[in-house]
């Protein structure tokens, strides 16, 4: 044997012995439990999905990166909001990196996609992430994909009255996106605002995407009381400002995305015709729960280059992750038997949010709360979403039965309809 | 094309045209004179862009799909300047510097090296646009942004038939009129222009005659980047800036010069009245149509007239 | 065309014109096919033997080796690696070999052939079954081969479109084709579903074997690309496909010598389009999923990227920038973040581009030549030192 050829045997004896001992180590603890966290980092999505794994890391370090005597370990991918690149992604976490729970996605079309993947995985669990499509849990639902957080029609229980009978709004104009999540905002909405005698007179579906409302403004009715806009927040400053230059004048009613910090801050003529606007959601950034300040307290500290206050992604990634570690605690960290047991634990977990209990219904789906908030001034002259109203247990058939929702069927572009 | 052929096309383009306008007028007259302003105040944002495009298109053969990140490029650049100067004239002239600085820089430093290479330089420029567009979301994220312009200009105008109207946006529309007549000026009425419409129609007789081709080229591609750049503060006034602008705007320009024509800035005039007038009101009559209205007039051009209506065969 | 270019078009060589251009494009110049040598035409009689004589001639150690490899590679891989990286890549590859057929051997650069791939999928998905109720849920076998042929008229047209004028506009008018086609199927719902698209495409069983578990699809993906590869490499030796490059070079010669260029051309489209459509079909089963943003700017661009990468002067280029593609698209993460993963692959083109326009497979070629001239170099170089003393 050449010297070189024995220093390499002699190498290779010895990193052998070497991987055999540190094995063996690794072996005499408890593994780790292996989580993936998949958001929407790139597009127009990022900085929500920034703020998604802001909210899942606040869950994982209120454990103090423990659960159940296992050492949690996240590994996070990322997508663009296309469903394809969010299955690859999924499936790149789960059959290459291993991972033992899957949490995410962030958009709706995404969560169906990785649905129908998780059926084909049944030995891995799937939580879900900020994905908010009525499909993903009405339509052949997956028994191993759980949503702790509501969708986007229950976002909108309570509205629908509120509107009717405390603002007095008889008819309305909607203006909104053509795609899945407002379609179900807008099931939510007039499922209730159509049954207490109101009227959606004018249904205005504009293109994704697009920034020129001045067509669809040109085209509202003049005879409604209140216009219902569920566009994104920096859409819906774009559709203020064309619509006060085209000389509207009516008031509005926001969807749960509409409201938000941007539009609070428009520096348009009509700013104060903003003051009484409704609006609904998963949660509202003023609401003075004890466990909710905490939690908007304890994000604010564990992250100084987030938000001034929690989004709805933060939040929502909280919580599924939160269910996701309460669940690994109520077995003890074991997740054998084809996590049998682990699954079990999640159907039956009750779920204490800072916004109040969560539990699922027997599609997995969250049953929670919603609040429903006006604009009010604060004492600095700012303005903020005052909470005006809490609905509690909202199911996802909107409190129909199980008949009565199938034939209305899943929100789409004439469903409903009270013209 | 022979005297029966144009009668032809007239009556069967005109006279269901005119039916759509006298039906329209009759049914809501508001209603159909503010999507007809509405069409020409976009077209004359879309010709701001496909400008450029074409001239640099025209001249230099290089199709550069970089123009839309140029339009982005001007717009941030003139957001963070209007920001911290407080003044919206001040954005204006940053979009347009910064835009035609990026470009003269490209033409001198990369482009300049491989003269003749068109299909080199076009992958070129697609390779730029998607690092720009990445970096520019890096930079400035997903959010959107709003300008800031001066009140006078941002309001609300009276007019007959449809009431109120933005004022912004006839603001816009003679700001593009006049760039157009200046650029006309430019091309028509100085020795440099001379040379680029020299250089549009033979590129190698211009060389030829001792022009200093380069200089030229240089001159255009700065050009056209700036009108890109200028076009992404007025633009992102009206509509606001987000990631996704620039691929939009690219589309327009590229469906507007295909319209119009390459290399002849008063065919993207034309092609941009044809294109902003058709999106509008597809926009407002038949909302998810639209886009096929956009695309059966490319289609049209296409079929008969593949060089676009006022461009010229190669 | 201008009195210099015609005179160097009547004097010079079929390399000269490239798609390239220039200095570049004498050195991109794919290699003329091969004539056939006499001494194969003399024993034409003994018809056996020609096939064999001209696999032993033109196959290499290397072919089979490759061969080897990718047969053997589902066995050895994990199926992750086998479905998402070799399947993907595959399929990818098909598509983008549709466009290397094209651009270097047609000299037509089209960016619309993820857009014949998607129109595929869309068809597959409507014809057969999936979660959407639009589905008509016909016979597999049937929705396939509508599919195909829906496809390959739509590229047919877009090619009828893109043909009558110059090389570089087909670029344009080919983008904004596939927009179009993008912000068609985004707005229409009765027949593309819009922003959602078709989710939970079925994928068919053949005789009890499930096509989308990895190995059988992976196997699939490579049957139908190594029949694309020699169906392309046997057309550009059919007088097909040396028509085709001599339209590539010089349009003006071939339509003297009595070539209809234009319908060429569009039968190059038309070729290339079932290759597209081939692959898109692979792509539906593989995302068991269509919607506008597979066939958006993002995905029309990634095929031009993968083919540019791969390189255009021989039909392996498109599969070997497809492995690449696929390589860095999982594996970004753990290198430069997945949110920039754009930048990331941008930059790669702008380096291929801007340095070896003729991708990874000029650098090979490049890499070849330069250990060959070392190894040569060695021996020669010993008598000429002789001869000086």
């Amino acid at each position: 044997m050449t010297s070189l050829t024995r220093r390499l045997l002699w190498t290779g004896v010895g990193a052998v012995a070497l991987a055999a001992v540190v094995a063996g180590g690794a072996i005499a603890q408890a593994p780790a439990v292996k989580i993936g966290l998949l958001a929407t980092l790139e597009g127009p999505f990022a900085a929500g999905g920034q703020d998604g794994m802001r909210g899942a890391e606040l869950a994982v370090k209120e454990r103090g990166g423990v659960v159940a005597g296992r050492k949690i370990e996240i590994i996070k991918a990322s997508s663009d909001a296309k469903p394809d690149v969010a299955v690859n992604a999924t499936r790149k976490l789960v059959e290459q990196d291993k991972v033992d729970i899957m949490v995410g996605p962030l958009s709706g079309s995404e969560g169906i996609a990785v649905k129908d993947y998780s059926k084909t995985q049944p030995g891995i669990t799937f939580i879900n992430g900020s994905s908010g499509a009525q499909a993903t849990t009405l339509q052949d639902p997956s028994p191993n994909f759980f949503r702790f957080n509501t969708e986007g029609a229950q976002w909108m229980v309570g509205l629908g009255e509120y509107a009717y009978k405390t603002k007095n709004y008889k008819k309305m104009a909607l203006i909104a996106e053509d795609y899945a999540f407002p379609y179900s905002q807008v099931q939510g909405f007039m499922t209730e605002y159509c049954k207490v005698g109101g009227h959606v007179t004018h249904k205005a579906w504009v293109p994704l995407g697009s920034k020129d409302y001045s067509s669809v403004i040109a085209k509202l009715p003049r005879d409604v009381d209140a216009l219902l806009v569920v566009l994104g927040g920096a859409d819906a400053v774009n559709f203020l400002t064309q619509y006060e230059q085209a000389g509207g004048n009516k008031p509005m009613v926001g969807g749960s995305i509409t409201v938000d910090q941007t539009v609070l801050n428009f520096k348009g003529k009509r700013r104060e015709s903003l003051l009484g606007t409704p609006s609904a959601g998963p949660m509202a950034d003023s609401y003075d729960g004890a466990d909710w300040k905490k939690f908007v307290a304890s994000y604010k500290e564990s992250f100084k280059d987030g938000f001034p206050s929690p989004s709805l992604f933060a939040y929502v990634y909280y919580i599924n992750m939160k269910a996701t570690l309460d669940g690994l605690d109520a077995v003890k960290g074991d997740l054998s038997g084809g996590q049998a047991k682990y699954r079990e634990a999640l159907k039956n977990l009750k779920l204490k949010t800072p916004t109040g209990e969560i539990v699922l219904d027997e599609n997995r789906q969250a049953i929670g709360t919603t609040f429903v908030t006006e604009v009010a001034k604060a004492a600095d002259g700012g303005f903020y979403n005052k909470v005006v109203k809490v609905v509690p247990g909202v199911n996802q058939r909107l409190g129909m039965s199980k008949a009565e929702f199938e034939k209305v069927g899943l929100g789409s572009r004439d469903v409903p309809s009270c013209p | 094309m022979s005297r029966f052929w144009v009668w032809f096309w007239v009556v069967v383009i005109g006279v269901p045209a005119a039916a759509f306008v006298v039906w329209g007028l009759a049914d809501n007259p508001k209603l159909f004179l503010t999507t007809g302003m509405n069409g020409l105040t976009l077209a004359a944002l879309y010709f701001l862009v496909a400008s450029g495009f074409t001239l640099v298109f025209g001249l230099m053969r290089n199709v550069n799909l970089a123009h839309g990140s140029l339009y982005l490029l001007g717009a941030y650049v003139g957001y963070v300047v209007g920001d911290r100067t407080g003044s919206w004239l001040m954005a204006v002239a940053a979009g347009f510097a910064s835009a035609a600085l990026f470009g003269l820089v490209l033409q001198v430093a990369v482009f300049r090296f491989m003269h003749g290479e068109d299909l080199r330089q076009t992958l070129v420029t697609i390779g730029l646009s998607i690092m720009m567009a990445d970096i520019l979301l890096w930079i400035f994220g997903g959010e959107i942004y709003q300008f800031d312009p001066p009140r006078a200009i941002f309001g609300r105008t009276l007019l007959p038939i449809v009431e109120v109207y933005p004022t912004y946006r006839l603001v816009l529309l003679a700001m593009s009129a006049a760039i157009g007549v200046l650029l006309w000026w430019f091309l028509n009425r100085t020795r440099v222009g001379m040379m680029i419409r020299a250089g549009v129609d033979d590129r190698a007789m211009l060389s030829a005659a001792g022009v200093n081709v380069q200089f030229v080229f240089a001159i255009t591609f700065a050009i056209g980047a700036g009108l890109a750049g200028f076009a992404g503060v007025v633009g992102g006034t009206a509509l606001s800036i987000a990631p996704g602008e620039d691929t939009r705007y690219q589309l327009a320009s590229l469906v507007v010069v295909i319209v119009g024509g390459m290399g002849s800035v008063v065919g993207a005039a034309i092609g941009a009245i044809l294109i902003g007038v058709a999106e509008q009101f597809g926009l407002a009559y038949a909302p998810t149509y639209s886009v096929v209205f956009t695309f059966v007039i490319m289609a049209l051009v296409l079929a008969f007239r593949p060089q676009g209506i006022l461009g010229r065969r190669a | 065309m201008s009195a210099a270019d015609w005179r160097k078009a009547m004097n010079a060589g079929a390399g000269r014109y490239a798609w390239a251009g220039g200095a570049a494009g004498r050195r991109a110049a794919p290699r003329p096919a091969a004539p056939p040598s006499p001494r194969g035409e003399a024993v034409g009689a003994g018809g056996t033997a020609a096939w064999a004589r001209w696999i032993a001639r033109r196959v290499r150690a290397r072919h089979l080796l490759v061969l080897l490899a990718v047969l053997v590679y589902p066995w050895v891989a994990t199926p992750f690696f086998t479905f998402q990286i070799g399947a993907q890549a595959l399929a990818l590859g098909l598509i983008a070999l549709s466009l290397t057929f094209l651009a270097g051997y047609g000299g037509m650069v089209s960016l619309a052939q993820m857009t014949v791939a998607g129109i595929a999928g869309y068809m597959y998905a409507i014809f057969a079954t999936s979660g959407t109720d639009i589905s008509l849920r016909w016979p597999w076998g049937l929705a396939v081969v509508l599919a195909l042929v829906i496809a390959t008229i739509c590229a047919t047209l877009i090619g009828w479109f893109s043909v009558r004028t110059e090389g570089i506009y087909t670029i344009m008018i080919t983008l904004a084709i596939g927009v179009a086609f993008y912000y068609l199927a985004q707005q229409n719902y009765s027949l593309f579903n819009g922003f959602q698209g078709f989710q939970s495409v079925m994928t068919p069983a053949v005789a009890g074997v499930e096509l989308r578990a990895p190995i059988p699809f992976y196997y699939l993906a490579l049957f139908w690309s190594l029949a694309g590869y020699f169906f392309v490499s046997y057309l550009l030796r059919a007088p097909f496909g040396v028509a085709l490059q001599g339209i590539r070079d010089n349009p003006r010669r071939m339509s003297a010598l009595g070539f209809n260029v234009t319908a060429h051309r569009v039968a190059a489209y038309a070729v290339a389009g079932v290759l597209a459509a081939i692959g898109g079909i692979l792509m539906v089963w593989y995302n068991g999923l269509v919607s506008p943003g597979s066939v958006g700017t993002g995905w029309l661009i990634n095929i031009l990227i993968i083919a540019v990468l791969g390189g255009m002067r021989h039909p392996i280029g498109a599969f070997v920038g497809a492995i690449v593609f696929v390589l860095l698209q999982n594996f970004a993460v753990d290198l430069v973040g997945r949110e920039r993963f754009n930048l990331l692959i941008g930059g790669v083109f702008l380096v291929i581009v801007l340095f070896s326009p003729d991708g990874m497979l000029g650098w090979w070629t490049q890499a070849r030549q330069y250990l060959r001239t070392q190894l040569n170099r060695g021996p020669a170089a010993a008598p000429t030192q002789r001869r000086r003393q």
